[in-house]
């Protein structure tokens, strides 16, 4: 019996991610002749009310049937569900995807990895989304967020499929983050 | 819905607080309130698994990616990727970047004035074969001063990123070398509380990898979350 090996720590990506992480592709979960595909996108602020300029989101989700590109999903499906986007100057950040399905009694949401300069670890949220009310008000893991902070991870739909999720880490309206 | 098997928390002091006055630039970034836990469920222990249509041909080789060769000490870098039950992961993908040889980013916003070269840019990614093994070859990267605190220099490192097979796996971190001075002045290296996690970010010198007559080696394991354990069960055909 051998001992359990250590985990390996976290630490920051830097100021100098976009020389490792980003990919041509990295925003285009779906192509964009996707009949039904959807930008979700928006701005990381930092405590300052200062946009971000040096963080990569990334996304990983279900497909519109709540299916999986991962053998642990009941039914194995081909979409990629991973959305990879460094934030621009503006710290802006965008990826065009499909709606996901509800999974396993939760209502339908992305999760979200934020990576930056001055994070020593990632922090996690997720995205809901507001066309959701009776799903939302059903999802077991908004029931477990103070109900004030709730509105931090529903995206605000913006029309023709263009919804805005902003990423606050500190301060007012700060948006949820999760212990994973 | 039954519930997959989720994985299991990190102990205490593995990884660095979020809030860690010492690192300047946490301080407007990093979040006031508590998260709050999130059980997994299906989306935290599924996750991308990128294979190696996202690989390209001179990616594991960071000093053949120019015209010329990058000028510092060339290394082969390698070493497994494993989860805290001691399994390999087979098949992850690896991504890597990092300073030259002078200690500067191919970045436009690295204004620091060391040299640029020509011949390096400092990314690379690479697939984690059968037994969970990843190796690539590069220059030993420089250390370089930033603005954190009066004379603060970073630590030769390289970064990496790892993705696992699941969401809760994901991981970004450094990777340093061995008996690096700059160590105790460095609040990102020290931010991790525990100190024998922070040991677990130094790779070693590898004799055996060497490649006489062309570059010095370094190992490093890097270990992943793995799944909460059941009491242990295991079949004995003895």
């Amino acid at each position: 019996m051998t001992d359990r090996p250590g985990l390996t720590p976290s630490q920051t990506v830097g100021p100098f991610l976009s020389l490792g992480l980003p990919w041509p592709d990295g925003p285009d979960v779906v192509p964009d002749d996707t009949p039904g595909a959807i930008h979700i996108g928006g701005i990381v602020f930092d405590g300052a009310g200062e946009p971000v300029f040096d963080a990569v989101v990334e996304t990983w989700q279900a497909d519109p049937a709540g299916h999986f590109d991962h053998p642990e999903s009941s039914s194995r499906t081909g979409f990629r569900g991973f959305g990879r986007c460094p934030t621009d100057g503006d710290g802006h950040w965008e990826i065009r995807t499909l709606k996901p399905g509800p999974v396993d009694g939760q209502a339908p949401h992305v999760d979200v990895s934020v990576f930056a300069r001055g994070l020593l670890d990632r922090v996690v949220t997720r995205i809901y989304f507001p066309d959701e009310t009776a799903a939302n008000a059903a999802d077991p893991v908004l029931a477990a967020v103070p109900a004030a902070r709730r509105a931090t991870l529903v995206a605000v739909d913006h029309g023709r499929g263009d919804l805005r999720f902003d990423i606050r880490l500190q301060g007012d309206g700060e948006t949820v983050f999760f212990t994973v | 819905m039954s519930r997959p098997a989720p994985f299991s928390l990190p102990p205490d002091g593995t990884h660095p607080p979020l809030a860690y006055s010492a690192y300047r630039s946490a301080g407007l970034r990093a979040p006031a309130q508590p998260p709050v836990l999130l059980p997994h469920r299906l989306t935290e222990v599924t996750g991308p698994l990128l294979g190696a249509d996202r690989i390209g041909p001179s990616d594991h080789d960071l000093t053949t990616q120019h015209a010329g060769e990058p000028i510092g000490q060339r290394i082969v870098v390698s070493g497994r990727v494993l989860d805290s039950d001691g399994r390999p992961v087979p098949d992850t993908l690896v991504e890597v970047w990092q300073a030259n040889a002078a200690g500067r980013y191919a970045h436009a916003r690295d204004n620091w004035p060391a040299p640029l070269d020509p011949n390096f840019t400092g990314g690379g990614r690479v697939l984690t074969d059968s037994t969970g093994t990843w190796s690539f070859t590069t220059i030993r990267p420089g250390a370089y001063p930033w603005g954190n605190h009066h004379n603060a220099w970073r630590p030769a490192h390289i970064h990496f990123s790892l993705f696992g097979t699941s969401f809760a796996q994901r991981l970004v971190t450094q990777m340093y070398f061995p008996d690096d001075p700059l160590f105790g002045q460095d609040p990102i290296f020290n931010s991790v509380p525990d100190a024998d996690a922070r040991q677990r970010m130094v790779s070693s010198f590898d004799l055996d990898a060497t490649r006489a007559e062309w570059a010095l080696a370094f190992r490093w394991d890097i270990v992943l979350r793995g799944r909460e354990q059941t009491p242990f069960e295991e079949p004995h055909d003895d």
